[in-house]
């Protein structure tokens, strides 16, 4: 450690001003204070003391948070690959290799163009290297199908880290959340391969007799056009190849085909509970997404109409990423109200919005994303407007 | 009768090295200082004493252009041996070469009943003259109180929350009579009520239990329910163009004295505490006393910052420094001037945070004592988290809003945001626990003297 700490030391006055690599300090910065927390002391006036917690840490504990999810979508990509193959004796050990093959390269070519462009844009707009992108990076993988070219999530990385955060002048200033961003880029520039049968991973294998690419949120969508009733359609789904891959337990398991990390809402609930032990994440707006969509369930069967809006509203918190979008992305502190009775507004409004989406719009089964999205845009509104009740109590003082 | 007040919000800090109940007469430092930089707002501090000069305690030493009558005078009587100038001759210090023993300028003295019937002119003369009234400061803004002002109310913080604060029962026992009479003063000033702000659960010393003609208020809860800001805002917040006054009881019983006996008492007990003291414990000197006599051969080690107040607020001063003008604590910690590898992810017990993230399990404890350095534990970074702020902030106000429009020099924005309500201290917590590292104290002072010379 000694020698490292001295390496340091002997290069340092080379990135500082005036020295040869001037321009990188920014980057030299962000490598040393990884590898040594700074030996800054606090100023001589103000607070003498600070708290052990630094930006590091917080987004460390957010990426332990997901890590549930990253084993449990390793595994699932690999189990579904070899249930739609008619394979299904295949063993544990297969399974989590086919997952691993699968995912790490897009795990990889997210962090690795991501951070390249945060290195750039650091050196160039001469800010700090921002440790935002430590979770965005593994956010990105998790809401990729398993079977994603991975030039298309080079491309996502990039416009997201580039468009949605950087334009705007980087970590803390962005508007819209930005592993979402690079997903909605996706959506809208390569629509065919992020809908459709690309949930379950084939590889070079043929599928199944009998197999089908259909989501539960699709099938929910047909049983609308057909009068069905829905819980029944998907309870029969999977006859054959992969029986009861619907049911209301195995959905909330997450063993079903989907993006490599939202399936399960149990591993969303796991990485729930520690970003609100830890403080991470606001339970107020995972609490509120989570009310919300069930309330509008709720609402929607009272109101009754085709077989979809008379789905069960239990079945709305399983199907599709609401679990994750709730517990990972509508959390983004930047992108969020940022205040504790805006959260409640914005968390609240993005579960309503995510029903609506998925019952009203026939074009796009799913409306997570579309609804945080739409809130990161007017969350500023929210705490607009909960900011002027907080300037409006005090004036009301001044005049009593 | 006095409010009952319960406060939810906020982080008690609880360091190692608490001043142990016992006080200690030493020999008298050999220099003390009166610093103009301590006095927040003053707009052009003007010495009126020439090095080489002898005073006496009590004899004017500087006052501020803008408000002449306020004399600012020194606390021991000697010699003038230095009046330390920096940049632009900006008065930084003066400091005295005290006597071996102190002797006193003389003003009048009065009899309790007296002062009953004394002008509120006369009251406001020999308070200003003697070097009494900087003791009293103004709220919008933290400066010292301008005399030409009736505030609608005096506010006197009779406990402190802060870390390693001294136990005030201690530190003003036996006063009561110095105080009383300090408050029936006080009373003639204002307009309104004077608050003795008390804490519900420890022992409350009868100097503040037992006095008359004041509001005697509880309050309960973690820090920084000691911060008068705090408690003002919720017995009676300041709004836009009026003006509180708030003194420590410190300066209370100095009100006493000046009009009992006749003299300025800049006399004073100070704790020394800290992690790093070998025997924490008080000691009785004066104000702007020099720390170097109290630390000789009291200390466990010899890289350490020593501060002049608490370590949330108080300024470093060096091992041959001096107490600042309102403080009433020396705090010893270790410096943190150290690197520790990927010391942004290592667990640790003793890592002390308000946090519960990954690593940090001080949460577990919350009554241990804990020897905390001055290391900044990460590296300045844009606002990320949100919500932390307003959990160690016990009032109606939202601190991110308010640094913002300060950071955006957005003068409206501020005063609707409640920037006359606090100053330093009361927001002093969310530096501390602030993820992304701001110097939000001076941040906050910024915004101040932005609206105050606007």
């Amino acid at each position: 450690m000694e020698f490292l700490k001295h390496q340091i030391e002997k290069v340092k006055p080379h990135f500082e001003k005036g020295g040869k690599w001037e321009k990188h300090y920014y980057s030299f910065e962000a490598l040393e204070t990884f590898l040594f927390a700074p030996a800054t002391t606090n100023g001589i006036k103000g607070s003498q003391i600070r708290d052990a917690i630094d930006l590091k840490r917080l987004m460390m504990t957010v990426i332990i948070a997901m890590v549930p999810c990253l084993l449990f979508g390793i595994w699932n990509v690999g189990h579904q690959h070899f249930l739609a193959t008619g394979q299904a004796a295949a063993g544990f050990g297969d399974k989590i290799w086919v997952g691993i093959v699968q995912v790490m390269p897009i795990v990889i070519v997210s962090y690795g163009v991501g951070l390249g462009i945060e290195f750039v844009f650091a050196t160039f707009r001469r800010h700090p290297v921002n440790e935002g992108f430590l979770v965005t990076g593994m956010l990105i993988p998790l809401v990729m199908p398993p079977d994603i070219p991975l030039g298309q999530v080079a491309l996502a990385t990039a416009f997201a880290v580039i468009i949605g955060k950087e334009a705007f002048g980087g970590t803390g200033m962005n508007v819209m959340n930005v592993a979402l961003t690079a997903r909605a880029f996706l959506y809208f520039a390569y629509p065919t391969d992020i809908s459709g049968s690309v949930w379950t991973y084939l590889g070079d294998a043929k599928a199944v007799a009998g197999y089908s690419g259909a989501t539960p949120l699709s099938i929910a969508a047909d049983a609308a056009t057909t009068g069905t009733n829905v819980v029944t359609s998907l309870n029969s789904f999977g006859a054959g190849w992969n029986e009861g891959v619907f049911s209301f337990s195995n959905m909330f398991m997450g063993i079903m085909p989907g993006c490599i990390g939202e399936t399960s809402t149990l591993m969303c609930l796991i990485g729930a509970f520690i970003l609100i032990a830890t403080g991470a994440g606001s339970w107020k707006v995972i609490v509120s997404v989570f009310g919300g969509a069930y309330a509008m369930g709720l609402l929607l069967n009272l109101i009754g109409g085709n077989a979809f809006v008379e789905m069960p509203a239990h079945y709305h918190l399983v199907i599709g990423g609401l679990a994750f979008g709730a517990v990972f992305m509508a959390t983004d502190p930047v992108t969020a109200s940022q205040t504790e009775t805006g959260k409640w507004i914005y968390g609240i409004l993005i579960g309503v919005f995510t029903v609506l989406i998925r019952v009203f719009n026939p074009a796009y089964p799913e409306g997570i994303m579309l609804a945080i999205l739409l809130m990161n845009v007017f969350a500023p509104l929210i705490d607009y407007f909960v900011v002027s009740a907080n300037k409006k109590r005090r004036l009301q003082r001044a005049t009593v | 009768m006095g409010k009952f007040i319960r406060l939810k919000k906020g982080f008690t800090i609880n360091l190692a090295g608490k001043a142990a109940p016992k006080v200690v007469e030493t020999e008298q430092p050999e220099t003390f200082v009166i610093k103009p930089t301590d006095f927040q707002g003053t707009y052009m501090p003007k010495p009126v004493v020439k090095e080489g000069d002898t005073v006496k305690a009590g004899t004017p030493l500087f006052h501020d252009k803008k408000h002449e009558q306020v004399l600012y005078t020194a606390p021991v009587s000697g010699e003038i041996v230095e009046i330390k100038r920096g940049e632009k001759r900006k008065l930084l210090e003066i400091k005295i070469l005290a006597d071996k023993k102190v002797e006193y300028a003389t003003f009048n003295k009065y009899s309790v009943s007296d002062i009953a019937n004394l002008p509120v002119a006369d009251l406001k003369n020999q308070l200003l003259s003697s070097g009494v009234w900087p003791m009293i400061v103004q709220r919008p803004f933290g400066i010292v109180a301008d005399p030409s002002v009736t505030p609608k109310a005096i506010h006197i913080s009779a406990f402190d929350t802060h870390p390693l604060a001294p136990d005030f029962a201690v530190l003003y026992k036996g006063q009561d009579q110095f105080f009383q009479v300090g408050v029936d003063i006080l009373k003639r000033l204002t307009s309104g009520a004077v608050h003795v702000n008390t804490h519900s659960t420890s022992e409350i010393s009868t100097v503040f239990s037992q006095v008359k003609g004041a509001e005697v208020n509880k309050f309960s809860g973690p820090h920084p329910a000691g911060c008068v800001g705090v408690q003002i805002h919720h017995l009676d917040p300041i709004n836009k163009g009026q003006v509180v006054w708030t003194i420590s009881p410190a300066g209370v019983i100095q009100i006493g004295k000046l009009f009992l006996n006749g003299v300025y008492d800049a006399s004073k007990l100070v704790a020394l505490a800290g992690s790093e003291v070998k025997n924490p414990q008080y000691y009785k000197t004066y104000t702007g006393a020099s720390v170097k006599k109290f630390l000789e051969g009291n200390l466990t080690q010899d890289h350490v910052r020593v501060i002049s107040g608490n370590p949330l607020t108080g300024t470093a001063i060096g091992k041959d420094g001096h107490i600042g003008f309102y403080d009433q604590q020396i705090s010893v910690l270790p410096e943190g001037d150290y690197a520790e590898f990927i010391g942004w992810i290592t667990p640790g017990e003793r890592k002390l945070s308000f946090h519960r993230a990954i690593g940090l399990f001080s949460f577990l404890s919350p009554g241990k004592e804990r020897v905390v350095d001055t290391n900044t534990h990460g590296e300045p970074r844009a606002f990320v988290q949100t919500g932390i702020f307003e959990q160690v902030t016990p009032m109606d106000v939202l601190p991110t809003y308010l640094l913002k429009s300060i950071l955006a020099e957005d003068i409206d924005e501020m005063e609707a945001l409640g920037i006359y309500e606090v100053i330093e201290e009361d927001l002093a917590l969310c530096e501390f626990v602030d993820v992304s590292k701001h110097k939000v104290q001076e941040i906050l002072r910024e915004g101040i003297e932005l609206i105050q010379h606007s």
